[in-house]
């Protein structure tokens, strides 16, 4: 690669600096922490202690009894096209705690420096009047306008939650989960599992039994939050799985961006995740949420990594809600995830733009569903897959139009494109359409990175890989564009590193 | 009743017809091990089997006859009354550049092998249990080995006329190097009919057909259409449907050698005030070489309550390099009760292809409607044009101009009669 590389007009510098920027995997360092856990496997008596380390009243113990109770009956789904290995539920740890968080820290002050620097290291730095720092071109933002808080999740617990007073002070209660069960127990109990049940699928009944802790978001009507709230999930113990819950309300006329950000450490044995987000949207609010997903994808050769199973769902319970759903998804061995919009409110709309990313032996099965059950409801669906190596990537997505949706709309475009010719792409879309006042478009293509595009890169002097990082990110401009502007120069640079080694 | 047990009742009522012991066997064997289908299977969400998996055709009244269709083409017709041959109105079966024999009288040596052997290959990897009891039951059927260029088509004319009539008809085309043959297929042909047809295109080979299922009913139909398609081969697939209480019409297409092109076209017109409509098409286009061009091509036109469904796919194998794949899939709801439910899919393992598929549902648009009814059309003709206009780049599958003409006709025929 010359570091002399010329940059032409109408190609944008920072991208051609990210390119150059490559590395691997950045985030497979690990965290030498004293850990608390629970015995390994699932049981009764594990999803008791859960709910006692986090001092948890009566009632939550007894929804996730309820919830134990379904998922030992359940079976794994096997629709996905994907190659599931046997995944061994009693071989991991449901629970993993660093000792330093025994006694929950009055304020971040408190908290364990290792810790802080293990977050300070990712980019996340949880001090107050922070940005989003570590990303390229942060630094070029006007901080004031771009506070962003930080609810940071190391393993099974919340370490922190930054700009929790400035956001009291607008009504906004952002916290750890564990901590709304206690002290917000009235708003937790009418809203979790409203949205994803109990029983909704394996992975989220399971979540439902033993999720250790998670992010809460209420927006209290007319507010618009002061600032963007993120979560940060670090998985660091080894042998353990990530079992967090996410429930955001936003109550009428509200509106909230959230970010979500997720890394791990390189190891050689695969590692589960199974999440759950719930999104509870009132009359005239409005949410985005937006993910950069860059677990650890596993090595060259397919090992380790982890499996993420994921359930997010929002539902735009009244009338002109509106959700936005954004995902660039780079990591993970295994990605299950249909972040989905129930329409529920007369003209109500939802948005996904996803984008998807698989290369070595990753497999990705995601997509989203809109459920359109309101009169005037609106989706658009715009997702982008990119196979390399000896990936499969495959979007499948469900848009359902209910009798009562009267004159509703839909608009899909679901585009794959393959680099190389061991790896695969797949398009698996379900469309029902049960009235006849609604329209419903869906449009899909398959193509390998241009040889023309390449080709007029590579004459400018461009390296090869460059060039097709560039093509790619041209691909994916529609879905960049949707992300706030911290998340879209993340997302560069990781479409570049994702795809790293798939050329030639 | 266990599922074993529902498969051996289901075989009991419906004796095996004779000849093709191995291939019957090895069908039977099949079926044992992939059992009927169920509502849980996920090719059959959206389409309920019961009354194909009942031991018995659930009784249906045959129509009115209908006028012929095809009647000026020059072709040799073969007529099956309920599933069985009806040498009086049937042609002799001979003409130039073709062997033809009926499957209940013959086991001739190049079929032996070939029997199944498409249906089997289709299998996979999606079960069609009803495809396995076809081949294992079949009473009756055409052994067709084309050669050359046959003189005429071969004109099929399925007549209905018991109430209960169950047929079982299973057609085996070989297409040899570079021969050509159009098929045509007409009437609703019983009560319950389980039809499929294996296709062996060789290289060079040209093979049409041209189906219009009845119009009539209270008929229900699950059929099967087996095509492997080799080197610079051309498979073309043509099917009207219109009313019929239930239809299901499988496709699997194999396209194993370079340069090989398959089309298959739908249109299918359903009005629920006749009774129920329920038309499903469920296609699968394999390529597995250089240079593939497929195109499928699905229209409905449904009303009252009618409900079409669309499952297909484009499944391109590891090294089938320089595919262009094409899929639309399309429905006009003329009113509110309407469904169309549609599962357009694409499984690519090939880079450097060219593949894309398209799905829309909406109802009648008022734009391109209101231009028609300012110029004077009235509004009854006006949505028939529009109507017609949507269902034009099916129709436009049809190479030859008369046979798209009678078509044509059937639709508009349809149309007249169908005015909301």
């Amino acid at each position: 690669m010359t570091q002399e590389t010329d940059i032409r007009e109408g190609v944008d510098r920072e991208t051609v600096e990210t390119v150059q920027n490559m590395g691997s995997y950045k985030y497979g360092w690990e965290t030498e922490i004293e850990m608390e856990y629970a015995p390994k496997g699932i049981s009764e008596e594990i999803v008791r202690l859960i709910s006692q380390k986090n001092d948890e009243p009566e009632w939550m113990l007894e929804w996730r009894l309820q919830a134990y109770a379904r998922w030992v009956e359940m079976k794994e789904p096997e629709w996905a096209l994907l190659d599931l290995p046997k995944i061994d539920y009693q071989d991991l740890y449901y629970y993993a705690r660093p000792k330093s968080m025994v006694e929950k820290p009055k304020s971040l002050d408190e908290v364990d420096p290792k810790l802080l620097a293990t977050y300070e290291k990712l980019g996340i730095p949880l001090k107050e009047q922070m940005i989003l720092a570590g990303v390229e071109g942060a630094e070029n933002i006007n901080l004031e306008e771009r506070q962003v808080a930080v609810d940071a999740v190391f393993d099974s617990v919340s370490v922190g939650t930054t700009f929790k007073e400035k956001l009291a002070e607008a009504g906004v209660i952002f916290c750890s989960i564990s901590e709304a069960i206690k002290e917000h127990p009235e708003l937790v109990k009418k809203y979790l599992g409203s949205v994803v049940p109990q029983t909704d699928n394996y992975f989220a009944t399971l979540n439902s039994a033993c999720f250790s802790d998670g992010s809460f978001v209420y927006v209290p009507p007319g507010t618009r939050c002061p600032m963007e709230l993120s979560t940060y999930f670090r998985i660091n113990a080894e042998n353990t799985g990530q079992f967090e819950r996410t429930l955001i309300v936003c109550d009428k006329g509200a509106y909230v961006s959230y970010l979500e950000g997720c890394t791990a450490p390189k190891r050689d044995t695969a590692q589960l995740h199974a999440a759950v987000v719930e999104i509870v949207i009132l009359e005239d609010a409005e949410v985005k949420y937006s993910t950069v997903q860059n677990w650890f994808p596993g090595d060259e050769e397919g090992k380790g990594g982890i499996y993420n199973f994921v359930t997010k769902r929002a539902d735009c319970r009244e009338p002109r809600a509106k959700v936005m759903w954004t995902q660039v998804e780079t990591g993970s061995a295994i990605t299950w995830k249909y972040p989905s919009c129930i329409l529920r409110g007369d003209d109500s709309s939802g948005e996904f733009y996803s984008i998807a990313i698989a290369n070595n032996y990753q497999q990705a099965d995601t997509g989203t569903k809109m459920v359109h059950l309101g009169k005037n409801t609106r989706s658009r669906i715009v997702s982008k897959g990119i196979s390399a190596g000896q990936a499969q990537n495959t979007y499948r997505g469900l848009v359902s139009m209910h009798p009562r949706a009267k004159n509703s709309r839909n608009y899909t475009q679901c585009d794959s494109l393959l680099i190389g010719d061991k790896c695969g792409a797949h398009t698996v879309p379900y469309i029902e359409v049960k009235n006849n006042s609604s329209r419903v478009e869906h449009e899909a293509t398959t193509s390998k990175v241009d040889d023309d595009q390449l080709f007029y890169c590579r004459a400018r002097g461009v390296g090869e890989e460059e060039a097709v990082a560039l093509v790619v990110n041209g691909f994916c401009r529609d879905v960049l564009q949707a992300l706030p502007m911290e998340f879209a120069m993340e997302a560069q640079s990781l479409v570049a590193i994702s795809l790293e080694g798939s050329v030639g | 009743m266990a599922a074993s047990e529902a498969l051996s009742a289901r075989l009991a009522a419906q004796p095996a017809g004779p000849g093709f012991d191995a291939g019957r066997q090895a069908a039977a064997d099949r079926l044992a091990a992939m059992g009927l289908p169920g509502r849980r299977d996920e090719y059959w969400r959206w389409t309920d089997p019961t009354p194909f998996n009942a031991e018995t055709a659930t009784p249906a009244a045959p129509g009115e006859a209908e006028a012929p269709l095809f009647a000026e083409v020059d072709s040799l017709k073969v007529v099956f009354v309920d599933g069985v041959f009806d040498a009086e109105a049937s042609d002799d079966l001979a003409m130039g550049g073709v062997e033809i024999s009926r499957l209940a009288a013959s086991e001739p040596a190049w079929a032996t092998g070939l029997y199944g052997a498409l249906e089997a290959a289709g299998q996979n990897p999606v079960k069609r249990p009803f495809a396995a009891l076809n081949t294992a039951q079949a009473s009756d059927g055409l052994l067709i080995r084309v050669t050359a260029q046959a003189e005429k088509a071969i004109n099929l004319v399925y007549v209905h006329k018991s109430e209960v009539s169950d047929p079982v008809l299973h057609h085996l085309i070989k297409m040899e190097e570079g021969a050509e043959l159009t098929i045509l297929e007409t009437g609703p042909a019983g009560a319950r009919f389980n039809k499929a047809m294996e296709v062996d295109v060789a290289k060079g080979a040209r093979f049409h057909h041209i189906r219009v299922q009845g119009a009539e009913q209270d008929r229900r139909a699950v059929t099967h259409i087996f095509a492997r398609v080799a080197a610079e081969a051309l498979f073309k697939s043509f099917t009207l449907t219109v009313n019929g209480q239930l239809t299901r019409n499988e496709a699997y297409i194999d396209m194993v050698g370079d340069d090989a092109v398959a089309h298959i076209a739908g249109a299918a017109l359903g009005d629920g005030k006749d009774g129920k409509f329920h038309h499903d098409d469920t296609v699968f286009v394999t390529h597995g070489a250089l240079r593939g061009e497929s195109r499928q091509v699905f229209k409905k036109v449904l009303k009252n309550g009618a409900l079409g469904t669309f499952q297909g796919k484009i499944w391109v194998k590891p090294g089938a390099q320089k595919t262009d794949g094409y899929q639309i899939s399309q429905s006009l709801l003329l009113d509110e009760d309407s469904q169309f439910l549609a599962k357009p899919e694409l499984e690519i393992y090939a880079d450097d292809v060219k593949c894309s598929h398209g799905s829309t549902t909406g109802a009648i648009d008022d734009t391109a409607l209101f231009y028609l009814r300012s110029r004077g059309v009235p509004e009854e003709e006006a949505k028939g044009l529009l109507v017609l206009s949507f269902l034009a780049d099916a129709i436009d599958e049809i190479e030859d101009e008369a046979l798209k003409e009678e078509i044509v006709a059937r639709l508009e025929d349809w149309l007249a009669r169908h005015r909301s």
